[in-house]
């Protein structure tokens, strides 16, 4: 598995790898791989690991903080689980004296460790591999899941999962088991897009996964399902779905013996999180919903029994849906609501939950208006917003986005709703946004976005495309009249089909945003950012 | 009795602004809300917070200013904004009179601020151009006077109570080089002129201002020749508003109580005041400090969060 898509990746980034001996050095590598897995093929892991080590340390220095997160994870799984990136910037020395150098100082550590256990000593003893990663300043570097384009990284991420598959297990290295699926990419990438995946609806990762499922839990599976097949889709929606399969996930986890549930729980979670991300690229409100959870567990007194540690979370994670969402939305719709007033002509993009609930709340509120709703291709959600509104009994009217500058004299508000809030004030939201935004501001219109303050994220971006999401390109092939003219686009070299999902609008063209805190300019978002720090 | 303590309190505001018409009216609002807090006979801390509220509508009524609306709201959140779980009402109610005083100092402290504040930014020789009559500009051109800076006004008229010319008149007196100008002559004075600087009614919480009518025309034109665009106020003139555009600003501030009252249709009305966004203003002087537009919510959701 692992071989075919490191194969398939060095066939597609072949092109933009720029060193060619390194690519030379890492092929050869590869090569003596494959013919030592062919002649061991019937032998156990603790060989597989010997192989990984060889051609990981080539590699370039690893993220510092993967080693000592992978420090966590049970003692056995020794001497594969951190590389140490000192070795890696010697190339030079050969593999075995490496690995000989290497068990040897962990041997003499670990001795050292058990005669001052007594003593309470921290850093050196503990962490051998740690303390030369601290030393060296921390690069920060784009998450491995971005680089689609750099087998390094591929391979680096594939290590991972296997990895993180085994350590949920517990101890036992001789499972070769059930892995958490890489997928793979489907069709041609335009080149200003490359680093980002771009998945086929029609290979769900599931077909990877063997029945029955022993490291992914059912409900995490079936929400994976979902979303990678866009049966669940809007941000509020995937993270209540969410949410909830994490509850069943804790209401069927059970300590193993020696375990502590706060340690263990947030181990359990990785795999199904790296499963999630391989299904549909997490959003920043789920990332924001799953640090909450990790925190709570790892906020579990021990002396807590399961019982009650269990219900203690399945209580969180519902105060978390009911704050942050439910009745964050009522917050909203009221704040809203003032900026309603009777006459207005509203303009709202796609099908966002927030603004159809504002709207039918301020229809309830005998407010008079009547809203016109954008929509476009291929998703073309705006026909469910539509179909919401008008069950209200709201007068609506329905264009698609090229119609926009046609329209847009005859309205008065344009309300958007948002995937994210970014620390710099920019508003990611479904691939149009922006342009809404743009010509409504050519026309001095206001636009207002509304946002719960769980959607904002530390991120910081100031174009569309270093961070997005590629949906399936097959979505933009229509057929009329029984012809399909794109029908084989993959044979045509030179054409690439692109679907982009989100672009960032900046907050110049944004008026005003209101979220459950008040209504704030776009600029203010570091202020609320920073408040509800000091508040957790 | 209600009635009676309300008008003794409309009375009192009316007073104070007669003795001393240099004191801005919400000073003048929140000194006659702490005379009524004193003179308040209600049994619970509730009942005293209503009260207190309609106290100050009763006075957003007799002046509809923006600055009594917010300086009354903001009395009232300081006031309250402390441990209040004193079980005797009186020490309470001496808990909160003691912050009232506390907030009524800081405030008639803050013209002083802002003018410290703003006049080194006006150069020797400069020209400045400035809108209608304000006292907080008085004070900031009083102060770069006083540290022998040499510099000429231009004042408009501003029509329809023509406060520019006592402005003109005042500028006069300390003897400023003054010279007024129509309200239609903005465009044509903006060339001369190298900054502009204008008081506020209220600083809403976009980091725009609500000010007399004519100061967004002055805005867009001084956006249109470069020219920086300063407002002067302070700190408790900032409003719990966020208007999108001219429309969006509530009736209730746009014209003079009595027209409130007594006019059935508004459209007839001319506004008195105007708002101008944040995207035309350089830079606001407040006692907080020297903010940009931006910072302004950032200062709001400190004082009001």
């Amino acid at each position: 598995m692992m071989l075919i898509s490191a194969a398939m990746t060095l066939v597609v980034g072949h092109e933009l790898q720029s060193a060619e001996p390194k690519e030379e050095k890492q092929r050869l590598r590869k090569e003596k791989k494959q013919h030592k897995k062919n002649k061991k093929d019937d032998r156990g892991p603790p060989e597989k690991e010997k192989e990984k080590e060889k051609a990981s340390v080539p590699a370039p220095s690893k993220p510092a903080t993967q080693s000592p997160a992978h420090k966590a994870a049970p003692v056995p799984v020794n001497a594969s689980a951190s590389e140490s990136p000192v070795a890696a910037e010697k190339p030079a020395k050969s593999k075995a004296e490496l690995r000989a150098e290497r068990r040897a100082r962990q041997d003499s550590e670990r001795a050292s460790k058990q005669g001052k256990k007594e003593g309470g000593q921290q850093s050196t003893s503990s962490k051998p591999k740690a303390t030369p990663n601290e030393l060296q300043p921390v690069v920060k570097r784009l998450p491995d899941h971005v680089q689609v384009d750099d087998p390094v990284a591929l391979k680096k991420l594939a290590k991972k999962l296997e990895r993180q598959q085994k350590s949920g297990q517990g101890c036992s290295l001789n499972i070769t088991g059930v892995k958490v699926p890489l997928r793979s990419d489907y069709g041609y990438k335009v080149s200003l897009f490359s680093h980002l995946h771009q998945y086929s609806r029609k290979n769900p990762p599931t077909q990877q996964i063997s029945i029955p499922v022993t490291v992914i839990h059912p409900s995490i599976v079936r929400l994976g399902l979902q979303y990678s097949q866009g049966i669940i889709a809007g941000s509020n929606a995937r993270s209540v779905a969410l949410l909830h399969a994490f509850k069943q996930v804790i209401q069927d986890y059970s300590t193993p013996p020696n375990e502590e549930l706060s340690r263990d729980l947030v181990n359990k979670l990785s795999p199904y999180i790296s499963f999630l991300s391989q299904c549909r690229p997490l959003s920043a409100s789920m990332g924001n919903a799953i640090k909450y959870i990790k925190k709570e567990i790892s906020n579990i007194p021990s002396q807590c029994k399961e019982e009650e540690a269990k219900r203690i979370l399945q209580e969180c994670i519902d105060s978390y849906i009911n704050e942050k969402i439910i009745l964050a939305s009522e917050a909203i719709s009221k704040y809203a609501i003032e900026k309603i007033s009777d006459g207005d002509v509203i303009l709202v993009y796609g099908c966002s939950s927030l603004v159809n609930h504002i709207l039918c709340e301020a229809f309830e509120k005998q407010r008079k208006f009547r809203v016109i709703v954008v929509d476009s291709r291929p998703r073309l959600e705006g026909r469910e917003a539509l179909r919401r509104l008008v069950k209200k009994g709201i007068r609506c009217t329905y264009v698609l986005i090229s119609a926009l500058s046609y329209i847009l004299p005859e309205v008065s508000k344009v309300f958007l709703g948002a995937h994210a809030l970014l620390a710099n004030g920019y508003v990611m939201s479904r691939v149009g946004t922006s342009q809404i935004a743009l010509v409504a501001k050519a026309y001095n219109v206001p636009v207002l976005v509304c946002c719960e303050t769980y959607k904002f994220c530390e991120r910081v971006q100031t174009d569309s495309f270093v961070s997005n999401e590629l949906d399936d390109p097959d979505d933009l092939i229509v057929t009329r009249n029984g012809k399909t003219h794109l029908e084989n686009w993959q044979t045509v070299k030179s054409l690439g089909l692109l679907n982009l999902v989100y672009d960032v609008t900046p907050p110049d063209f944004v008026d005003l945003v209101i979220t459950d805190l008040g209504m704030i300019p776009c600029t203010s978002v570091p202020v609320v950012l920073r408040v509800k720090n000091v508040d957790q | 009795m209600e009635k009676d303590t309300t008008q003794k309190l409309v009375e009192y505001f009316r007073a104070q602004i007669r003795e001393d018409p240099d004191v801005a009216s919400a000073v003048a609002a929140i000194r006659s809300l702490l005379e009524f807090l004193k003179r308040d006979q209600s049994e619970t801390i509730l009942g005293l917070r209503e009260n207190m509220t309609k106290a100050i509508q009763r006075l957003e009524e007799t002046d509809s200013s923006v600055a009594v609306s917010s300086g009354g709201e903001l009395f009232l959140r300081f006031i309250s904004l402390t441990s209040l779980e004193h079980p005797d009402l009186s020490q309470c109610k001496n808990v909160m009179i003691e912050r009232g005083e506390l907030f009524l100092k800081k405030i008639s402290l803050s013209r002083g601020k802002v003018g410290k504040l703003c006049h080194t930014f006006i150069k020797d020789g400069a020209k400045i151009l400035t809108h209608s009559s304000s006292r907080v500009v008085l004070k900031v051109l009083e102060n770069a006077a006083a540290d022998n800076k040499r510099f000429t006004v231009y004042v408009t008229e501003s029509q329809p109570d023509s406060a520019g010319k006592l402005m003109a008149q005042k500028l006069h007196n300390l003897n400023i080089p003054v010279t007024v100008v129509l309200d239609a002559a903005v465009g044509y004075i903006m060339e001369k002129v190298d900054l502009v600087i204008v008081g506020a009614e209220g600083v809403v919480e976009s980091g725009g201002v609500i000010n007399k009518i004519g100061t967004y025309q002055m805005a867009v034109c001084s956006k249109a020749h470069n020219k920086p665009f300063y407002v002067v106020a302070e700190s408790f003139k900032f409003v719990r508003l966020y208007p999108l555009n001219q429309q969006d600003v509530p009736d209730r501030f746009k014209y003079k109580a009595d027209i409130l009252k007594t006019v059935k249709d508004l459209n007839q009305e001319h506004p008195m005041i105007d708002y101008t966004p944040p995207s035309l203003i350089t830079l606001l002087f407040t006692d907080l400090g020297v903010l940009t537009p931006s910072a302004v919510s950032d200062e709001l959701i400190k004082l009001y969060l």
